[in-house]
């Protein structure tokens, strides 16, 4: 029982610790810088392990932490030679550092435990069986120590730079003239981004960071406008989509990185369809109402310019409908009848009458 | 030297070659296809469409039980394409822009590849899909039949490319344009990211689904450095490719435990780097020679300015 909640737990707090700069990349455009520094850390990994010899020791980390950041630097130098575009400089950078990752280990540590799978994969059902003990206490996975502390440092990132992440992130310029520092605030959240990747992977391996942090950001990007708000759905989410996959993995016995990251994509997509005002069925349904405003509108404007003339009585009938206005039949009866039920019109055998509220309809359009 | 040529030709054994065929048939038309690609900023389309075709695969051998390369290509192809399509979908209905879609698909897609992939384990089948195959790709396994796969896919693509060379170059360049002239730009949006999967997928047994972006966009950024033209820039980065692919896979044969498509890769980055810093008109050497020039020419032209009011003076 104890390992369950322990694994529950590092879930809960790596997705948390992850979807909070996930909002500020998602906001600004830079989620895929994320793909690149959980590939690129590879070599720095695998350098550090050759000094060190151990895969646990924290300059492991460390030297990750460092190649992100590498990373960071070397997309932003190919940018400014304005010769490649951002996407292609990212493009470029991370699968370069990655081989050198690869053809390092293969070539050289084909004898000892440093798996490029567990570096990719990870597998958080193993995250409790290293322990950090202190004085002989044992005080609970290193895993979960690592992450509660990186998750400490982001919140507290976060909360001290607020205004300026918040206006680095919607008007650089303007951040800019008032003297906020943008470069700054912007390699403080890369940094940041790069330390809970690299915290991350161990659990969840270097792929599913990814979905950890752009899944949830981009879920709550579509429930809200507020950062505030946006920030703590985003931290919600990925909670909850940790627990539901948690549970999942283990009734169905799968990957748990998998599971949660599929979780990730199916909670995205409920809210995507259903979420109101900016959910895809509240787009169709805009839009088919949208349809047969249209239609009243121009069903009652027709009847306005023939008030009262001497063709009036010619005008208003239904069936000239199909000629005057080019209408299917059937889509004229449908549009009649949208209108009757709205009271725009009202229907003398086959004649259609204005009503005053189809009038005023009619009026404003024409202003309008 | 004429030892290290003793040691290439002494590799030159029937498998290289056909390697080595197959790595410049796929290097040529990721190259050309990446061309696309890199002018629609779309370069990191490839990541997400290597990452997303995990379940195709993952299913195909689950519900056929083969690992008949066709079948687990089609698969592949099949995941990928439907990725695209829910990115462009994301894109084109919600605030949510490209960069998060794409990051959403690729990841949670290759999440559920690795749900499934759990499940294969699990059925102890002893013909697994490998998924380290599948993640770094292994070249050595590359078979005659494999390469006429390749080849056959990689030659539709390219007959495709050129049919509808003029509406997808509109396409690329003004798709306002492309619209206004009757084309149909959505259609023609998911067939060349259609092309561009079938790219990709051939790739994966030979590059592996994390390295695979990178065969895309590297030949295609150097092919740019060197020329203004779209269709010079198809050629050299299809010829890039080609290059890229036959070198790497002869450097990664000299010597043991070189794996092949990290070698391909870094193959490719090296000709990025040359054309960068050394094509003409655009490399970093001549732009900071043309650099030096203007500052002398500047120099000299206000000296004389300088110069000529005090001779008027006099």
């Amino acid at each position: 029982m104890q390992v369950h909640i322990e694994i529950l737990l590092i879930a809960i707090i790596t997705a948390s610790a992850c979807a909070l700069p996930g909002v500020f990349l998602v906001l600004r455009r830079m989620t895929l810088m994320s793909d690149a520094i959980s590939h690129a850390i590879l070599p720095g990994i695998v350098i550090a392990f050759f000094f060190t010899h151990s895969v646990s020791s924290p300059i492991l980390i460390l030297a990750a932490a460092g190649t992100g950041i590498l990373t960071v630097v070397l997309v932003e130098l190919l940018q400014k030679t304005e010769l490649i575009k951002e996407d292609a400089a990212i493009g470029l950078t991370f699968p370069a550092l990655f081989s050198i990752g690869v053809i390092l280990i293969s070539r050289y540590t084909r004898n000892v435990h440093l798996d490029i799978d567990a570096v990719l994969l990870g597998e958080l059902a193993y995250a409790p069986l290293s322990r950090l003990t202190v004085l002989g206490f044992d005080i609970g996975p290193v895993a979960l120590m690592v992450m509660t502390v990186i998750l400490i440092l982001n919140l507290a990132f976060i909360v001290m730079f607020y205004k300026e992440l918040k206006l680095v992130t919607f008007d650089v310029g303007l951040a800019a003239t008032l003297g906020f520092a943008p470069t700054l605030i912007h390699y403080g959240l890369m940094t940041l981004v790069s330390i809970t990747t690299v915290g991350a992977f161990d659990a969840v391996g270097s792929i599913l960071v990814v979905a950890l942090i752009a899944g949830p950001a981009a879920t709550a990007y579509l429930m809200t406008n507020s950062l505030a708000q946006m920030l703590f759905l985003s931290a919600g989410v990925g909670s909850v989509n940790a627990v539901i996959g948690y549970l999942l993995a283990y009734r169905f016995d799968v990957s748990i990185a998998g599971t949660i990251a599929t979780v990730t994509f199916l909670v995205f997509g409920i809210v995507f369809l259903l979420i109101p005002n900016r959910g895809l069925l509240s787009i169709a349904r805009r839009h088919l109402r949208q349809k047969w405003e249209f239609a009243q509108t121009m069903l009652v404007i027709h009847l306005l310019n023939h008030e009262g003339l001497p063709e009036a009585l010619d005008e208003s009938e239904i069936s000239h409908l199909y000629e005057h206005l080019q209408w299917e039949p059937t889509f004229a009866s449908k549009v009649v009848r949208y209108a009757l039920n709205n009271r725009c019109v009202s229907q003398n055998d086959s004649q259609l009458i204005l009503t005053d509220r189809g009038r005023t309809i009619a009026e404003q359009a024409l202003i309008q | 030297m004429p030892n290290f040529i003793n040691i290439l030709l002494n590799h030159f054994d029937y498998t290289l070659i056909i390697v080595a065929m197959g790595a410049a048939f796929l290097g040529t038309v990721s190259g050309a296809l990446g061309t696309y690609a890199v002018l629609r900023r779309q370069s990191l389309m490839g990541d997400a469409i290597s990452h997303a075709s995990l379940p195709g695969i993952a299913l195909a051998f689950l519900l056929t039980g083969t690992k008949m390369h066709l079948l687990l290509i089609l698969g592949a192809a099949i995941a990928g394409w439907i990725g695209t399509v829910i990115i462009m979908a994301i894109v084109r209905l919600t605030r949510i822009k490209y960069d998060s879609a794409l990051a959403l698909i690729l990841s949670t897609f290759f999440g559920f590849g690795l749900v499934l992939h759990t499940l294969i384990q699990k059925m102890g089948n002893a013909n697994q899909a490998g998924l380290d195959t599948f993640l770094f790709g292994q070249a050595a396994t590359i078979l005659k039949r494999d390469v006429i796969t390749i080849g056959i896919l990689g030659g539709i693509v390219i007959i495709i490319m050129l049919i509808l060379w003029k509406e997808l170059k509109i396409l690329i360049f003004d798709e306002g344009f492309a619209a206004s002239m009757g084309l149909p730009i959505r259609t023609l949006d998911v067939l060349l990211t259609s092309l561009l999967v079938i790219a990709i997928v051939i790739g994966l047994q030979a590059v592996g689904a994390v390295l695979m972006s990178a065969i895309i966009v590297a030949p295609a950024v150097a092919a740019r450095q060197w020329t203004d033209r779209f269709s010079v820039m198809v050629l050299l980065a299809g010829l890039f490719g080609a290059v890229s692919g036959v070198i790497g896979t002869i450097i990664s044969s000299t010597a043991a435990h070189i794996p092949t498509g990290p070698t391909i890769i870094l193959t490719a980055t090296l000709f990025v780097i040359i054309s960068i810093t050394l094509a003409p008109n655009r490399g970093l050497v001549w732009n900071s020679s043309r650099q030096r020039r203007y500052n002398r020419n500047l120099r000299m032209a206000s000296n004389k300015l300088i110069e000529q009011p005090q001779q008027k003076s006099e």
